[in-house]
């Protein structure tokens, strides 16, 4: 469902090119659970981004359930990721203003959904994530771990076909990571094409496939069965 | 999005950034209060005025003696010569224009009133019973001067409503003898409290038959002769008449001055509109700056929340739904804005018009619409630009809070 040919990423540091990401060929399939690692500065939030479309290829051609993205304008861009695409984010992003349903609301509001059908969504959704209780509560009022929930739930409303999760256990305790990591693993199982980027070699070994990169390029690829499955 | 989240939204925004909120609201109200304000005392002013003339009469054209102009250094100034008087004579013979329906001799001067042991210094003024109808002026008991001939005198008076109390205080006046300098009048009629009139007060003045005035102030010279017209196109007429009458009448001299009160109340109106127009606009200046300060608000806004702007582009924001919430955001605080300074303002308002109750100080409809016009437009004005800015910001490195 994700394929990305030949993708080049620059940037312009002064007067020198980076090659963020330098010749990616990768293709990813419905359901997957993939794990992206590599030291800082290795392009593995680019990519990641590329494929959440916050970032565009200088060159190559992306292509989305079929769909040509290269060639996208904004607009589309923007509902294309509505639909098709979560993100979670390692500092969450919830707006403190609003409350935990509030947030998990946002897709919805932005996609233009009656009041009625969203109310019915996000109940499910609090109910999925255990946060009934939390509903009404600010993001300031929230433990760590509820916060992602909140974000993962928010990320999920759309019941978009791709997860994306920049280090999603990054600001959070051991057990509150895996907390949100069983919550992750959960949505995979259900169906949802799970990508995350980590520094967690544990997280990383728990995907069913792991890319590693190193300055932009995709050094290894590999598949491996489960630990505990 | 549908209507309804957009305002939501921008309301939440808004209620989040309380401080801020506050202090633009505080911006936009003072200066749409400030229009409304000034407008308002500028078109009070400019009904007083009118109100004023108006009070004077309707097509009301003014004899005066003595011509107004800048001759210079002429062969009158070299001998002295003054203005012939204006006399009775005058006056029959201005009656006689068939476009004039009341007309009414005046005589003014000072003199000291005193009933038993009261005494004061009161102005009289010399009249026909024409006057009472054509200065719109009301009685509040007895009757005005009777309808006689003007050269006929007789000891009655008409007087004042303060007159009345300070002389007579709670006893009756009607039929009590008022003594005027060296000779004593039958009290006939009260005037009511007539609130305004330029140049005299109504409830300090005595009014006897003008041949009465003439020989109480001991001069044959009129003050002024007031003529009502049929209409108000026949007063150019009435006023050629008026000029070449008394000028046959003085052997040539146009030695009196003739104005309409309609040429005076034109040129006070137009000053006042002038005003109110002025100082509207100085008021308006003050809505432009609360437009910058929206702006420079607005702007400050989006770099506190580039994170939250990125964010609802990661989840599917497009550039014109930013932008639109922005847009919501500075145009439902111009709103609030205008709204609080249309209560302030009206308050306000209201406030001098209890202050003031001769000023009938209502902002006029105009003023009210182009501060709503303008409070709205400055606010998506200067806003836009913020907006865009917005809208233009890179989702990456706005969530990751950069520049």
């Amino acid at each position: 469902m994700i394929k990305l040919e030949q993708i080049h990423r620059d940037f312009q540091v002064g007067d020198q090119t980076v090659h963020a990401l330098d010749d990616i060929n990768l293709e990813i399939t419905q359901g997957e659970y993939l794990s992206v690692m590599g030291p800082s500065g290795s392009g593995k939030s680019t990519l990641l981004n590329l494929i959440g479309m916050l970032d565009h290829a200088t060159s190559g051609i992306y292509t989305l359930n079929g769909q040509n993205v290269t060639q996208m304008d904004e607009h589309q861009e923007a509902e294309t990721r509505n639909r098709h695409i979560g993100f979670v984010f390692q500092a969450f992003h919830l707006i403190p203003r609003l409350t935990a349903a509030e947030n998990i609301e946002l897709p919805l509001v932005l996609a233009g959904m009656s009041p009625a059908e969203r109310y019915q969504r996000v109940e499910q959704a609090l109910k999925a994530m255990n946060l009934i209780e939390r509903a009404h509560h600010k993001p300031d009022q929230l433990s760590g771990g509820q916060r992602q929930r909140v974000a993962i739930a928010r990320a999920t409303i759309t019941e978009p076909a791709v997860l994306l999760a920049d280090e999603p256990t990054g600001n959070l305790d051991q057990k509150s990571g895996q907390d949100v990591i069983d919550t992750l693993e959960t949505l995979n199982k259900k169906g949802i094409t799970l990508i995350v980027v980590t520094h967690d070699h544990h997280l990383g070994d728990r995907s069913h496939r792991s890319l590693k990169m190193v300055d932009g390029r995709i050094v290894s690829d590999r598949s491996h069965v489960q630990a505990e499955t | 999005m549908i209507p309804a989240d957009v305002f939501s939204y921008s309301w939440q925004s808004l209620k989040g950034y309380r401080a801020r909120t506050l202090l633009m609201l505080l911006a936009m109200c003072i200066s749409v209060a400030s229009v409304l304000l000034l407008t308002a005392l500028g078109e009070g002013a400019r009904r007083y005025v009118n109100n004023e003339f108006a009070s004077l009469g309707t097509n009301l054209v003014i004899v005066i003696p003595g011509r107004s102009e800048t001759a210079g250094v002429g062969l009158n100034t070299m001998m002295g010569v003054t203005p012939r008087d204006l006399t009775l004579d005058d006056a029959r013979a201005l009656r006689r224009h068939h476009a004039v329906t009341r007309i009414a001799p005046l005589n003014i001067g000072a003199v000291e009133a005193s009933w038993q042991n009261r005494k004061r210094e009161v102005t009289v003024m010399g009249s026909t019973h024409e006057l009472l109808d054509l200065r719109h002026w009301k009685l509040a008991a007895g009757q005005f001067l009777p309808q006689a001939d003007w050269d006929r005198s007789s000891p009655v008076c008409v007087i004042g409503k303060k007159i009345r109390d300070e002389l007579f205080g709670a006893q009756a006046a009607l039929g009590q003898w008022l003594r005027l300098g060296e000779n004593r009048y039958r009290v006939i009629g009260i005037m009511a409290s007539e609130g305004r009139s330029i140049g005299v007060d109504v409830q300090e003045i005595v009014i006897i038959p003008v041949s009465s005035a003439q020989s109480l102030l001991n001069t044959p010279s009129l003050f002024r002769i007031l003529i009502e017209t049929k209409s108000r196109e026949s007063m150019q007429k009435v006023i050629d008449f008026a000029l070449d009458t008394i000028k046959q009448r003085h052997y040539g001299e146009e030695d009196v001055t003739v104005i309409t009160q309609d040429a005076v109340l034109q040129t006070f109106d137009n000053i006042l509109a002038a005003l109110t127009y002025g100082v509207g606009g100085i008021a308006a200046i003050s809505l432009a700056v609360a437009g910058i300060l929206i702006m420079n608000v607005m702007l400050v806004a989006v770099s506190q929340r580039t994170t939250e702007i990125g964010l609802l582009k990661a989840l599917g924001a497009s550039r014109r739904k930013i932008l639109l919430l922005i847009l919501s955001e500075a145009l439902l605080l111009s709103l609030l804005g205008a709204m609080l300074g249309f209560i302030l303002g009206l308050a306000g308002s209201w406030g001098i018009r209890l202050a003031l109750p001769e000023l009938e100080a209502y902002p006029p409809l105009w003023a009210m619409l182009a501060s709503l016009l303008v409070a709205i437009m400055t606010g998506l004005l200067f806003s836009l630009m913020p907006a865009a800015r917005a809208a233009k910001l890179d989702a990456v490195s706005a969530l990751q809070g950069g520049h």
